[in-house]
Order: C-alpha cells, then sequence, then structure tokens
C-alpha cells in the first residue's frame, strides 16, 4: 500500500488548497465522505487477509485521523476568517456622538462651600443648627445684647416685615446668630453647633447684596477660652483653603454679642487675577469672632461662672469668591447658566476633610 | 473718624512714626480705614528755581526754562503765563506720575514743538494739593532747592481715617484716641491745660430746663463784641485736611472742638435770642426751619431747645435757622449741653437728620464735659475773634453713674487664656483713666465718664486683653468633644445634600435665587399674606418672601433664553415661606426646565414634558428613600400649575408633598415669560421622616429560588380613569405574589369604543413555591375581576 503516503501528501494538499468552507466540503466529500477516496480504502480493509489487514489497518486509520484533523483545522480557520469579513462589513463610525441624554449639571459654589466649611467643623465635633430667616426682634437684636435703640442696630441694615395691627414688626435676620439664642435656649451645653444659612440686610452695590449667606459657629463648654477660638479658626482657614500654614491677626472689634470681641485677617497676595491665601504682603479680614458675651448666655438661662466659649460669623460667598477666584458677588444670585457651568461643581464632588475638600 | 498725625500729637507725646501709630491703632482695635500721607504720594516732587525762561521760537504761549533742580540744570519747556526768571517752582522729573492729571511723564525727554523738555514745573492742582489757575506754583523765594514739594506746600500731615465701633464713641474725639493710643504703649497722654478766660458779668441769656429727661445739664456764656471773620490757618488746614469745609471763626471752633474732645457745642447769635433758651419736649405742631434748609415737624418726644419765638434747635440733633450765626454776628451764645442718647437717636431716625452732634450724643457724649468744652470753646473765641466773655451759666447737673464694675482678675486668664501680672492690668486701668479699688480677687472700679460699655468684668478683660495685644493670645486647637465625633448633618440636611446631588447628575444647573420676589408676581402662585410684605424692600420688585421658587427659576430661565441659551434646566434648594412664624418657613427642592431638543442623527428624543418631570422628580425621591410608588397622584391644588398636565403627589388625602408637570401658560404670560415651561416642587419637610433605627445590620438575603413569570393583560377602561388605579388594583388582587406591574402600552380609536381607552400592562409574578397553569389562570381571573371592580375596566379580548 504504497499509495497510502501520496494519497494522504494529496489529501492534505487540497485540504490547505480550500479557499472557502464550501470547498472544504467538497474535499471533505471526496476523502472522508461515504463514496470518498480515503473511506474507499478503509471499506477495502475488510477484503485483505488478516495478516494483510494487520499490517494496513493501523495505516489506514491514522491517515483517515490526519485528514480528519486537518480539515477541522482547516475548517476553523477559515471560519474565523469568514467571521473577520463579515464583522469588516458591519463597521460604525463610533466617532459619532452618542445618545446620552443631559449632559451633567452643576452645584453652586455657594452651596459647595458651605459643605465644605461643614466639612471641617465636623471633624472638630461641631454639628449643623438651623433656624428661620423671618426672626423676631428678640431673637436678632436683644437676647443678642442689642440695647434696643442702640446705634448698633442701625450698622445692620434690617429688613424690617410689614408689622401687622398690634404686632412688632419682624425682621429678616440680619445674621445667623439668632440660632445661637434659639439652640441654647433648647439645648444644654457643652454645644458646638455650625449654623450656615441665608441673611438679609438692606445694601446693593458692587460689594453688597440684600441676600447673602453666613456660617455661625458657637461652642459653649467649660473650659474654652479665647485661645480655643484663635487655635479653632487659625485651623479652619488652613484647612478650608488646604494650605499648610496661615498668617493670620486677631484684632479688637465690637459685636454686642462677643467680649472680648475680635476680627481674623489672613494674609494674601494677589498674582494677576489669582489670590493666595497664607501668605503675603497684605491683610484680609475674613471673619468676625469673640467670647460670647455673658449676658448673652444669661438671656438664653445659662450660667457665664459655670459655662463659657466663643462665636465666630463669616460671609460665605467672600470665602467662595477668595477660594475660588470669583470677582464679583452680584452673579451668585442671577442663576446665569453661563456662570454656573464655569464656576459650579460637578454633581458627584462631595467635601470631606479625608478625601480633600475640593 | 478722620484726624492727622499732627493734630494728634497734641495730646500724645511720643517717637512713634506713622506706621507705629497705624500698628497700635490695630492692636487697640481702632480699625484703619485709610492713611493718605501727602509726603508719599509727592516723594518725586522738589524746589526748583528757574534761572531763565526764554521765549520758544516756534510758540508763541511756551517758554524754553532753564531750570536749577536736584538732578541738576534742566531744560524745561513750560506753557504756564506765570513762569519767569528768578522763580522758586515745583519740579517733577522723568518719568513722575502726576496725580493731578492721572498720568506719568515719558521717561525719555519729549520734543515740544521741535525743543526737548527734561521734566514738568507743576501747578497745585496738578499735585492735588490746590486749585490754583494761574499757572504753576510760585513760590516763596526763601525755599531751598530740593525741598520735598511736602515741606514746600505745607502738606507734610498724613490723615488716617478709621472705623469707630458704636462701643466707643470717646474715639470721635482726637483727645479720646490719643489717651488709647497712650495706654497701648504709644506714648505720654498729655493733659492740655486749658487757658481759661473768665467773664466778670453774669450771662445775659437765662437757661432753664424743663424736661431734665432729656437734657439734664446745660451750659452757656454769652461773648459779646466778637469779630466772626475766617478761623486761624491752622485750624481751617486740620478741618480741611479731615474734609471739613471752613466757614467762620464760630462755626469752625465748634466743629473742631466737636471733633477734638468729642464735644458738640452749638452758637446762637445771641441778638437773634428773645427771652430764656429752654430744653424741653416739643408740642404738637411745632416745626423747625433747621440750619440744613429743610422744615421738620416737631412731635412731643423730641427734646427742643426754645425760646419766646418758639423752637429753635432739635437738642443733640441740629440747630435752627432763625438764630444762627452769620459773618454779621457780633455777640454769640455758646451752649453745651448734654442729651439722652436714646431720645436723640430716636429724634435723628424720624427726622432722617444725619449730624455730627447726632452722631455723638446717640452713642453718648461725656456728660461731665460741658464745662471744660464750653471753656475750649470760649477761650478759642476770644483768641481769634475777640469779645468780652459773660460768667458761665450752668444749668442742672451731669447725670453721674456711681455704679461701680467689679472685676475679677482672674476672669482674664479664665476668658483668654493670657497670663498678666495685676500690676500690669492695674497701669492699663489708670491710663484708660479708671478708679481703682483693688480687694485682691475682686477689684472695684469707677469707669471713666466718657464710657459707656462698661458693666461687668468680662468688659474689663477686653480692655486687658487688646492692650497686652490679641497676638500674644495662645493658641490652641479645640480638644476632641465630649462623645467622640458625630455625623455633622440634620437629616434635612441630608436630604438636600442628596437632592442636589441627583438634580445635578441629571443635567440640571443649581441656582440660589433671591429669597424674595414681587408681591404682584407672588399672587400668581397663591393668595397673599400682609405678613410677608418687606416693609423697606430693596427694591420694588423684591418686597415680598416667596411662596415658590419657580417665579424665580421661570424668569432667570427666560433672562437665558433671551441670552440664547436654548433649552435651560435649574434647580433650587432653598426656603419658601408659608407666613413669618418660625415654623412657616419651608425647605424646598424646585426644578424649572424650559424644553429644547438638541438635534440628533440617530433621531431627535421625545421632547421634555410632564412626564419627563415626573421622572425627574422621582428620581430625588427615590434617592431620598422615598420611591414616587408610595404616593398617590391627584389634581393639582395651586393656581400655576396647568390644570390638566400637573399634578400633585399626595401622601394620603391630607399631605402633599409636591407639585409636578407644565405650568400655567397664564401664570408664565404674566411673569413675562415664553412657555411651554415644566417643572416640579417638592416640600422636603412634608416627607415623612424615616425611623431612626438602632441598627445598621440588613435583613438576611433570601434569594428568589424560582424564576419569576410574566403574563400581558390590556384593559379597556373610561378615559377619565387614572392609569394608576389600575395597576393599583391589579396588584391588589395578591400583593405578595405580584411584584410589579408594569404599564406598557395606553391605547386610544379604532377598536376602542368612543371615550375609552386600552391599558396594557405586564405583570411579573414571584412564586415562592412551584405555580400550575391553573393556578396562574386562578391569578388572572382574580386579577381581572379585582381591575373590573375597583375600576370598570374589562379585559381586552
Amino acid at each position: 500500500m504504497s499509495d497510502i503516503t501520496t494519497i494522504e501528501k494529496e489529501a492534505l494538499a487540497s485540504v490547505e488548497a480550500a479557499a472557502d468552507l464550501a470547498a472544504l466540503e467538497q474535499v471533505r466529500v471526496a476523502e472522508l465522505g461515504k463514496k470518498g477516496r480515503v473511506s474507499g480504502l478503509m471499506s477495502s480493509l475488510g477484503k485483505m487477509s488478516p495478516e494483510e489487514r494487520k499490517e494496513n489497518g493501523p495505516k489506514l486509520n491514522a491517515l483517515k485521523t490526519r485528514v480528519d484533523a486537518a480539515i477541522r483545522a482547516r475548517k476553523e480557520t477559515l471560519e474565523a476568517a469568514a467571521l473577520e469579513a463579515q464583522l469588516a462589513s458591519e463597521t460604525v463610525d463610533l466617532s459619532l456622538p452618542p445618545k446620552a441624554g443631559p449632559v451633567a449639571g452643576a452645584l453652586h459654589p455657594v452651596m459647595q462651600v458651605f459643605e465644605e466649611i461643614a466639612a471641617v467643623f465636623g471633624d472638630m465635633g461641631f454639628t449643623v443648627a438651623e433656624g428661620p430667616d423671618i426672626e423676631d426682634d428678640w431673637h436678632n437684636f436683644t437676647a443678642l445684647n442689642f440695647p434696643e435703640g442702640h446705634p448698633a442696630r442701625e450698622t445692620h441694615d434690617t429688613f424690617f416685615m410689614h408689622a401687622l395691627e398690634g404686632d412688632e414688626a419682624k425682621v429678616l435676620r440680619t445674621h445667623t446668630s439668632p440660632v445661637q439664642i434659639r439652640t441654647m435656649m433648647s439645648q444644654k451645653p457643652p454645644i458646638r453647633i455650625l449654623v450656615p444659612g441665608r441673611v438679609y440686610r438692606n445694601d446693593w452695590d458692587a460689594t453688597h447684596t440684600p441676600m447673602f449667606h453666613q456660617v455661625e459657629g458657637l461652642v459653649i463648654e467649660k473650659n474654652i477660652h479665647m485661645g480655643h477660638l484663635k487655635g479653632c479658626l487659625i485651623d479652619f482657614v488652613k484647612a478650608f483653603f488646604e494650605v499648610d500654614n496661615v498668617e493670620a491677626r486677631f484684632r479688637p472689634h465690637f459685636f454686642p454679642f462677643t467680649e472680648p470681641s475680635a476680627e481674623m485677617d489672613v494674609k494674601y497676595t494677589r498674582k494677576g487675577e489669582t489670590i493666595e491665601i497664607g501668605a503675603g504682603d497684605s491683610w484680609m479680614e475674613i471673619l468676625g469672632s469673640g467670647m460670647v458675651h455673658p449676658n448673652v448666655l444669661r438671656n438664653c438661662g445659662i450660667d457665664p461662672n459655670e459655662y463659657q466659649g466663643f462665636a465666630f460669623g463669616m460671609g460665605v460667598d467672600r470665602l467662595a469668591m477668595l477660594k475660588y477666584g470669583m470677582p464679583d458677588l452680584r452673579p451668585y444670585f442671577e442663576a446665569d447658566p453661563q456662570w454656573t457651568r464655569h464656576y459650579g461643581f460637578a454633581p458627584w464632588s462631595t467635601p470631606s476633610v479625608s478625601g480633600g475638600l475640593s | 473718624m478722620k484726624f492727622t498725625l499732627s493734630w494728634l500729637n497734641d495730646h500724645l507725646a511720643t517717637k512713634a512714626t506713622l506706621d507705629d501709630i497705624l500698628g497700635l491703632m490695630l492692636k487697640a482695635g481702632l480699625e484703619v480705614e485709610e492713611v493718605e500721607d501727602p509726603r508719599e504720594k509727592l516723594a518725586a516732587f522738589t524746589v526748583c528755581k528757574v534761572k531763565a525762561a526764554e521765549p520758544h521760537p516756534d510758540a508763541d504761549k511756551l517758554r524754553v526754562c532753564t531750570v536749577d533742580t536736584v538732578d541738576g540744570e534742566k531744560q524745561i519747556v513750560c506753557g504756564a503765563p506765570n513762569a519767569r526768571a528768578g522763580m522758586t517752582a515745583i519740579y517733577a522729573p522723568l518719568g513722575t506720575f502726576i496725580p493731578g492729571l492721572d498720568f506719568a511723564l515719558d521717561k525719555k525727554p519729549r520734543k515740544i514743538r521741535g525743543i526737548e523738555s527734561y521734566g514738568m514745573m507743576c501747578s497745585t492742582k496738578e499735585l492735588e494739593a490746590g486749585e490754583d489757575h494761574d499757572g504753576i506754583a510760585d513760590l516763596d523765594e526763601s525755599i531751598a532747592l530740593g525741598t520735598p514739594a511736602a515741606d514746600a506746600l505745607g502738606l507734610n500731615d498724613p490723615v488716617i481715617d478709621f472705623e469707630v465701633t458704636p462701643n466707643r464713641p470717646d474715639w470721635l474725639g482726637v483727645q479720646g484716641i490719643a489717651r488709647d493710643l497712650a495706654a497701648a504703649g504709644a506714648g505720654r497722654f498729655l493733659r492740655t491745660e486749658l487757658k481759661k478766660v473768665v467773664g466778670t458779668k453774669p450771662c445775659p441769656v437765662e437757661i432753664q430746663l424743663d424736661a431734665p429727661e432729656a437734657c439734664p445739664v446745660f451750659a452757656g456764656a454769652v461773648i459779646v463784641g466778637v469779630k466772626n471773620g475766617p478761623s486761624p490757618d491752622w485750624m481751617q488746614q486740620r478741618l480741611k485736611a479731615v474734609g471739613i469745609q471752613p466757614k467762620s471763626l464760630l462755626v469752625d471752633v465748634t466743629n473742631y472742638i466737636s471733633l477734638d474732645r468729642a464735644r458738640p457745642l452749638h452758637a446762637y447769635d445771641a441778638a437773634k435770642l428773645s427771652g430764656p433758651v429752654v430744653a424741653r419736649l416739643g408740642r404738637k405742631g411745632e416745626k423747625l426751619a433747621a440750619l440744613d434748609g429743610k422744615t421738620y415737624d416737631i412731635s412731643e418726644e423730641m427734646c427742643v431747645i426754645a425760646d419766646d419765638s418758639g423752637a429753635i434747635g432739635l437738642g443733640g440733633v441740629m440747630g435752627g435757622e432763625s438764630t444762627a450765626v452769620s459773618d454779621e454776628t457780633v455777640d454769640v451764645f455758646i451752649e453745651s449741653a448734654w442729651f439722652d442718647p436714646l431720645r436723640t437717636a430716636r429724634t435723628g431716625r424720624a427726622t432722617g437728620i444725619h449730624s455730627d452732634a447726632r452722631y455723638r450724643f446717640e452713642r453718648g457724649v461725656d456728660p461731665h464735659s460741658c464745662m471744660d468744652g464750653l471753656n475750649l470753646a470760649i477761650a478759642l473765641i476770644v483768641e481769634y475773634g475777640g469779645g468780652v466773655v459773660s460768667k458761665p451759666n450752668l444749668a442742672g447737673e451731669a447725670p453721674v453713674n456711681t455704679k461701680k464694675v467689679t472685676f475679677y482678675p482672674a476672669d482674664v486668664e479664665r476668658l483668654t487664656g493670657l497670663s498678666v501680672k495685676p500690676a500690669d492690668m492695674r497701669r492699663m486701668l489708670k491710663d484708660l483713666e479708671f478708679g481703682i479699688e483693688d480687694a485682691g480677687d475682686a477689684w472695684y472700679l469707677t469707669p471713666p465718664t466718657f464710657r459707656f460699655d462698661m458693666e461687668q468684668s468680662a468688659d474689663i478683660v477686653e480692655e486687658v486683653a487688646r492692650l497686652v495685644g490679641f497676638d500674644q493670645l495662645p493658641t490652641t486647637s479645640l480638644p476632641a468633644p465630649e462623645g467622640g465625633v458625630k455625623a455633622i448633618t440634620t437629616p434635612m440636611q441630608a436630604r438636600v445634600r442628596a437632592a442636589r446631588r441627583v438634580m445635578a447628575s441629571r443635567g440640571f444647573l443649581e441656582a440660589v435665587s433671591w429669597s424674595f420676589m414681587a408681591k404682584d408676581d407672588a399672587a400668581l402662585f397663591g393668595k397673599t399674606s400682609d405678613a410677608l410684605v418687606v416693609a423697606n424692600p430693596v427694591a420694588s420688585d423684591l418686597d415680598y418672601m416667596r411662596p415658590s421658587v419657580l417665579g424665580n427659576l421661570a424668569k432667570a430661565a427666560q433672562r437665558a433664553a433671551n441670552h440664547g441659551e436654548r433649552g435651560v434646566r435649574l434647580f433650587e434648594a432653598g426656603p419658601i415661606y408659608l407666613g413669618d412664624g418660625p415654623k412657616d418657613q419651608r425647605t424646598v427642592v424646585a426644578a424649572l426646565v424650559r424644553p429644547f431638543n438638541e438635534r440628533h442623527w440617530q433621531g431627535t428624543p421625545a421632547a421634555y414634558d410632564s412626564y419627563a418631570a415626573k421622572a425627574d422628580l422621582f428620581a430625588v425621591l427615590d434617592a431620598l428613600g422615598q420611591p414616587g410608588d408610595r404616593f398617590q397622584v391627584a389634581a393639582p391644588a395651586q393656581p400655576h400649575w396647568h390644570p390638566g398636565q400637573a399634578a400633585s403627589l399626595k401622601l394620603g388625602p391630607k399631605v402633599t408633598v409636591a407639585h409636578f408637570g407644565q405650568l400655567h401658560p397664564g401664570v408664565l404670560k404674566a411673569l413675562d415669560v415664553d412657555g411651554p415651561v415644566y417643572g416640579f416642587e417638592l416640600n422636603l419637610n412634608a416627607l415623612p421622616q424615616m425611623k431612626a433605627k438602632n441598627t445598621k445590620t440588613k435583613p438576611v438575603f433570601e434569594r428568589a429560588e424560582l424564576t419569576p413569570i410574566r403574563r400581558d393583560l390590556a384593559f379597556v377602561v373610561d378615559r377619565a380613569v387614572p392609569a394608576s388605579d389600575l395597576v393599583r388594583h391589579a396588584q391588589g388582587a395578591d400583593k405578595k405574589l405580584i411584584t410589579r406591574v408594569d404599564v406598557f402600552d395606553v391605547y386610544e380609536g379604532t377598536g376602542v369604543p368612543e371615550g375609552q381607552k386600552s391599558v396594557a400592562f405586564e405583570m411579573t409574578l414571584q412564586p415562592q413555591e412551584k405555580l400550575k397553569d391553573e393556578d396562574i389562570q386562578a391569578l388572572m381571573d382574580k386579577v381581572v375581576a379585582s381591575v373590573a371592580k375597583g375600576t370598570g375596566g374589562v379585559l381586552r379580548g
């Protein structure tokens, strides 16, 4: 059976030559089909003597196995090529814009800065408290040690509500400090609260808006002194502006509801359009603060000989301007989409001290 | 309050420089607002000598001058008509900034009509140092070459402007500033001895106090034969430096003493007075023609100075026209009185008069300064205007505050963390003129009569701390709170934070709009209430506290559209006001959309509509752990919604948590906003509080072992029946087994009777044990029966 070698050679050659699946099928039928050449040889085994069969049987079986394997391998190759060819014909232009729904919106910088401030003070053990925008005179002034008729009240440019018959006119709170009163009257020390909110003053020019935002802080405990006020606020400024060092100074000032009272300035440099906080050649006032006035504690039923502490208040809009370089306060309240897209924050940005404020 | 450095030096012996003084002011609590140092502004300008001034060959009006300057001999082309040889003038070198012209000279010599000019000679106007019109400054020839211009022009006195806090009216006088600066370590406070001019004749003007509660003390004197000319140069210069226009000796002296001693005075023309001068309360119907040219109605609350002719002044606020001094005044009556601060403030507010006298009296004037102020005025008037003075007439008595302040020196360290030696405290308080009775742990202090803010120990602590300096305070980080750090936000704030992020991620821009709106606009959003009207609005269209955020957002969206924004999505998380009580404020999340369909190559998506607004609202509710399907959709209950394409979202019959859908086109028209506009307003306060659990552990996970079964059903039902009713009744057939009912088709038209609609939905069943076909069929029959009973719907064949 010298032709086994020849047949195998020929068969493998025609498998290799099959250009597509149809041609390969023809080869398979011609070799391994019922009437195929290899099949024919296999059936010839039956007519052989046992000796011949013993000799040729394994050879023929090996031939069949090898041809079959070659056809399968060829088939896989041809199928893969056919798939590739088909896929290539299905090419789409993925440079086209997808249907993605609306582009993401943006968060207002003031609201974001509220959260940044809350994150820093939250880390120092403050919790948030809130109160109403429309206040009575007692909470906004009298309880905070603004004597009735005192000129200090006039510095606030207060908005008054229409007074109903026989009632004292309510006011729009001129600061977030009335929430100090509401908290101290409803809660026992130790107290560490942070009060974010809208406040109102009747003043409108390049640097004032009739509504703006404040954050108030209040700490009432047994041993809190003015050094804690200083340390706490310096710690805050460092964390808020995300700088390692801040040169700060405290100046005596007057607020009716604190004694002693201080304003805090920080050093800054202006480089072209940008402001760098922490060091430099100029001072900028950023907040008012002081030790809570004993009269205020008494007004809230707290014994100033037992408890003491500090309070501070800062303008959030201005802090946002300083940190993020917004040059003008007025667009804050105009709901201008262009401005909001430019200065706004991504929906997923969530300030935290551990994860970074901004 | 403005003052000059040389003026301060009248009351303060010091070697401190201007910078030292500014530093000490800051330390003591005098917040400097501005310092104008003419020496700095004029540093580049010096005195020069003109050697020759020849006519310019090519220009009639120009002269070519040869000038000796600090920089040597210079050729300067000058257009001033008064330029002449031998003149002493002021020279500006090349490159100098000329303040009065607001430009800088070129750094290189400039050719003027062909001749080079190496600098400039200036007028006082160009130096902002005067108003001369005749040409360049023509100085006294004795002034040496190279003298700084500021010295040559007598402009070497820096002017300091600072903020006087309401608690320190004593800083409204230069003397008071000096006292504090001395205490802060600037030098020695000078107690100027008054040169007393003592009259011999009794005062011809009688003083009567009829309202001691308003004016308890009043000193006065008459000077006869005064020449009321201009005040002396030094006084005029000081007044001008602090921004007060000199008028005449009598007026200037009263202004000067007000600034120097925080002691307001008033000068009357004695010839125009009739009868005694009375300090009394106003009478109904009285009027005063005041010095400012206006006439004021007087009330019975006001303190009035009157004579036989009626009111001639509002005590402590402003004098009257009829008895005012003039250039012709020869005999003058000087008033030095004390007026009650609260009453003065009320009179000031009622009349709207802002005068230096009111400013001082309402903050508090030293009641014991009446005689000193009067004597100082007399001395100055007699020195510069001559005349003969009467004996002073003193009516009443200055109120005396006998209350002592108990100061516990230990409070200094307790409240500030500063450790200060008692001896140092004593010195500081003495410098501030406190009377001190030392009793060891407690000191009994008598505050000086010009201080009105000293009541208790903490007030004294502030005095000590500021004089030590706040820079000496320890810097101590806050200790960790008792019980550790807790979650910071209130449940409401947590809701606001989540809602804001959902809205921003769905393409909305966050707005922060006014809490105000126009009352007329607010009326479109519901019945308005007088309680929410702002009595003194900043603008007429911001006179009402908003009952809804949507009006402001709609207007903002229109503004954006006018700027070419195609489609606007805005939201705001903020307050609305239902009344003026502390519990009448609500926190809402409001969203507003002006739809715009971005064209897309795969086909333009469906327009934003009321359903899209519902989807956005439900996304927020989902994020707040309040899935929308727990609420009921009902007709809108607010007037600003489209009656057929908007709805309210309710929790039971009483609680409305939100409205959503299309805004009422009529309301938009009234707001001048183009429609259609869609949105929602969600009242976060109306959402039920989630119950706080003791554990964060979640319930045990149980996998559904059997695959869910899905069946489609369609019902024909009356058109008016809400689809949600069908869904509710379908699910009601077996709430446990039927886990979802999803409407996938709503159809009206051929095949469905007029006035009816077909609603098709897919039901998802989650069996707990194997269901047979007949079990499922039984359930379907139950669904059909439940829907038929609840809605009248019939299974569509």
